[in-house]
């Protein structure tokens, strides 16, 4: 009879266990922060990331008979289910699936711009824009410079899904911005939850530059906010303070922006500290003014993102700040990002830079 | 296309053929009972003749399509791969043989005297242009050149049967095209120069012209890109009310090897687009023979297996192009369905001024295509034969081309390049504020170093 208790006990344990790396596993590696401003007065209501996103095409397409919505599988609803609906209400001449085939997608949505259409291209994963490289980066970016504005692409927008999501292994989380933050002609946007998601979305859609707007997959159901119903726009170019302190500037874009938050949140609950924490929103072109105005305040910088170290974006901001803020900082600016490796499927929760990775950076920075 | 099979079938395919070409007309029926039996028997026979199959087979599926979604396919049990041989090569279409002459009147298009006379002026024109700025090149005057000759007949008979409404995306060895729209010499030739007066403003290496007043995208040096453009812009074109438009893409054959060619055809076929593609065949890529670029039945043989209509020109006759090039814009038109004319030719030059085409061909072979197979010779005999040009005229007409060329040629190396900010402008709608920073810091080094840059050949504020 002990001996079946004894066993029960072992069996339980063992349950309790697994339970518990199950969560550390398959848990969310951050807790959503929602926007509580509001960037525009009026009525709102109650949208996640998907249905913002599919609110935005929706008033482009209903405002502009231009507009043409298409990629593979956007006619049913998208997988992500961000065009739900919209076929249904705009018809199969507005918003239609394509065959598969990225460079076809990217090149025809190209064409619709150059004729004067605004063209809303999906690219299902953000890890399969690379066949549409060529057109992106030597079509897209350049079709204003080299017709010396005869012609342009401005009226592009690609849309893709992009980041970690938890399982996604190594050609479904990928971030790619620091591709294409290489290439004058383009802008690169990422969002951070649903209002800025549908601002900027508006606002890259109306850009008369072709645009570059990738969205964090996991956010897609996972954030919800009060979002305005009304059109509304956010400025390219621009980054947001959320979070004002004195002791440290982290900055971020996406998911890994409310992993800084809760980071920040840590900083000052464990360590008495507060910090600047910026969402850059826009990759490329950035906002390099709020950035140094930032760090020349607190004198320490730190960068995050899920993409790679070598050449990720980081890098860039590293070197700017350290060109620009020289004089102000107190430490070497700290970088915290993936490894250096292909975005691997069981060891995400060890590959992504999580809140302790960054905590950790955070505190080894002030005691620099 | 018919299938084709071994010789033990050649009795077969002799009287399939005789089918085919209508020997055996459809019995006039009259009342009677015997004329009755005979059509019944024709009726019967005749599917069988025109079938592509061979051997009897055991019916199945009750003879009906099978059901896959993919595909709208009969059950057969003979098991038989087809390849390149299973089919006839598609015929080149042509209306005039090596002496102008038109073979079959009915396909004569009896075009106009001013646009006779205007097509065959453009090919004088655009060959003497290429000949001298070819030669400029040589002498370092400008920093590359990509000549057309063989292919004007290619250029002026599409340009042709095209109206000013048709949007144009070329690859670069079209240079015809854009000079029967109207695009000028001077135009052509400041965008060589790069001087102020290039609308590119001279950030483009040369014949990578463009022209939104005339309807031209502007050519890029990455090849086939422009073809998913084309057709993107063929559905933009599609959508607007009462469309009397549609887009011509023109692209080689090395180019239809690209990812961007097999993305282009099959969006124009399931998106329904007004679009002509126009592929110029001249034989070689580079110095790439289309030996080594395909082994099907050229481009032509593509278009039907991607559900689009196709044919295949003598790219050497100007009628031929022409009488495609409408049919092809009014079936866009009229039904939004993509068209693939593929136009046989001969790439007569070397393929830029940086290649020496001897390396890789034989002269002899060029020799026939300058000779017996010239498009501007063809069409000379033709408007010869008609009153309408002669001897005196030519030389007269070349001359005042090649004058205008080097005139133009003149006034252009004289015009000042482009202020160097525009090196910075046009990148993006407005100058973000770190390309502005760079401009500044440009701005300070040549204060400072302004000696060492070729200041005085741009323009100052």
């Amino acid at each position: 009879m002990a001996n079946l208790a004894l066993k029960n006990t072992t069996l339980f344990t063992k349950v309790a266990k697994c339970v518990n790396d199950c969560t550390i596993r398959f848990s969310s590696h951050f807790i959503y922060f929602p926007d509580i401003t509001k960037p525009v007065e009026g009525e709102t209501t109650k949208m996640n990331m998907m249905q913002a996103i599919n609110n935005a095409m929706d008033l482009t397409l209903k405002n502009d008979p231009t507009a043409v919505l298409f990629g593979e599988d956007v006619g049913f609803g998208g997988v992500f289910r961000c065009t739900l609906g919209l076929q249904e209400k705009y018809g199969k001449d507005r918003v239609f699936n394509t065959p598969l085939c990225e460079q076809g997608i990217a090149g025809f949505g190209i064409g619709l711009a150059t004729a004067g259409a605004t063209a809303i291209a999906e690219i299902q994963f953000a890890d399969y824009i690379f066949p549409a490289f060529d057109q992106i980066v030597n079509e897209a970016a350049k079709a204003r410079y080299r017709s010396g504005a005869e012609f342009s692409s401005g009226a592009l927008t690609l849309r893709a899904a992009a980041g970690a999501v938890g399982h996604g292994g190594l050609y479904h989380s990928q971030s790619v911005e620091a591709f294409f933050a290489h290439v004058p002609g383009l802008r690169v946007v990422v969002p951070r939850g649903p209002i800025s998601a549908k601002g900027l979305l508006l606002s890259c859609i109306r850009e008369k530059d072709p645009c570059i707007f990738l969205e964090p997959k996991i956010l897609y159901r996972s954030a919800t906010e009060d979002v305005p119903i009304e059109d509304y726009t956010l400025p390219l170019g621009k980054a947001q303070v959320l979070r004002e302190g004195d002791a440290a500037t982290l900055i971020g874009w996406g998911t890994q922006i409310h992993v800084l938050l809760e980071v920040a949140q840590m900083a000052e609950e464990k360590l008495g500290i507060k910090c600047d924490v910026i969402d850059l929103q826009s990759i490329l072109p950035w906002d390099e003014e709020t950035v140094c105005n930032s760090v020349k305040k607190t004198g320490r910088c730190l960068v995050s993102h899920e993409a790679p170290l070598t050449s990720g974006f980081g890098a860039e901001l590293a070197a700017t700040i350290q060109e620009e803020c020289f004089l102000h900082l107190e430490a070497a600016v700290s970088r915290v990002t993936g490894w250096d490796s292909p975005f691997p499927h069981v060891f995400e929760p060890f590959y992504i830079p999580n809140k302790w990775r960054c905590y950790q950076a955070l505190t080894e920075l002030m005691e620099y | 296309m018919a299938l084709r099979n071994g010789s033990r079938l050649l009795k077969l395919q002799v009287l399939r053929q005789s089918v085919r070409v209508g020997l055996f007309t459809k019995p006039v029926v009259k009342s009677s009972l015997f004329s009755c039996v005979i059509k019944k028997v024709y009726d019967n026979i005749m599917p069988w003749l025109l079938s592509t199959q061979y051997i009897p087979n055991i019916s199945q599926n009750g003879g009906k399509n099978a059901e896959f979604p993919g595909v709208k396919a009969p059950y057969v049990t003979e098991m038989k791969f087809l390849n390149e041989t299973s089919y006839d090569p598609i015929p080149i279409y042509r209306v005039v043989d090596n002496n102008g002459a038109v073979i079959d009147s009915r396909e004569d298009p009896n075009l106009d005297k001013n646009t006779l006379l205007n097509m065959y002026k453009t090919m004088v024109q655009l060959s003497q242009m290429d000949k001298i700025l070819y030669e400029s090149q040589r002498q370092g005057r400008i920093s590359f050149y990509m000549t057309n000759y063989g292919e004007e007949g290619i250029h002026v008979g599409s340009a042709a049967a095209l109206t000013p409404k048709d949007l144009i995306f070329a690859q670069y060895r079209e240079v015809g095209v854009l000079l029967y729209r109207g695009m000028t010499v001077t135009e052509l030739i400041n965008q060589c120069y790069g001087n102020d007066e290039d609308p590119g403003r001279g950030r483009q290496m040369p014949v990578h012209y463009g022209s939104k007043q005339h309807n031209i995208a502007t050519i890029s040096s990455p090849l086939a890109t422009q073809m998913p453009q084309a057709v993107g812009a063929a559905y933009a074109m599609k959508r607007r009310p009462n469309n009397d438009g549609c887009v011509i893409c023109y692209f080689g054959d090395g180019a239809a090897s690209e990812g961007d060619a097999h993305a282009a055809f099959n969006f124009a076929a399931t998106l329904d687009c007004p679009i002509i593609f126009l592929c110029r065949n001249n034989g070689y890529a580079i110095s790439t023979p289309t030996s080594e670029q395909y082994r099907g039945d050229g481009i032509g043989a593509r278009g039907p297996a991607m559900g689009i209509h196709t044919v295949r020109v003598d790219g050497t006759d100007v009628f031929a192009m022409y009488n495609a090039v409408s049919k092809a814009r009014q079936l866009a038109i009229d039904h939004n369905k993509p068209v693939l004319i593929e136009a046989m030719s001969y790439r007569v030059g070397h393929h830029s001024t940086s290649d020496d085409s001897s390396a890789y061909r034989s002269l002899e072979e060029i020799d026939k295509w300058t000779k017996d197979e010239s498009p501007l010779s063809k069409l000379r005999l033709y408007i010869e034969k008609k009153g309408l040009w002669d001897e005196e005229a030519d030389k007269e007409w070349a001359k005042e081309c090649r004058n205008t060329v080097v005139r133009t040629m003149q006034e252009a190396e004289k015009k000042k390049k482009p202020h160097w900010k525009e090196m910075l402008e046009d990148v993006y709608y407005d100058m973000p504020p770190r390309i502005q920073k760079q401009m500044q810091q440009m701005e300070n080094h040549l204060k400072k170093y302004g000696e060492h840059y070729p200041l005085n050949q741009h323009k100052t504020e």
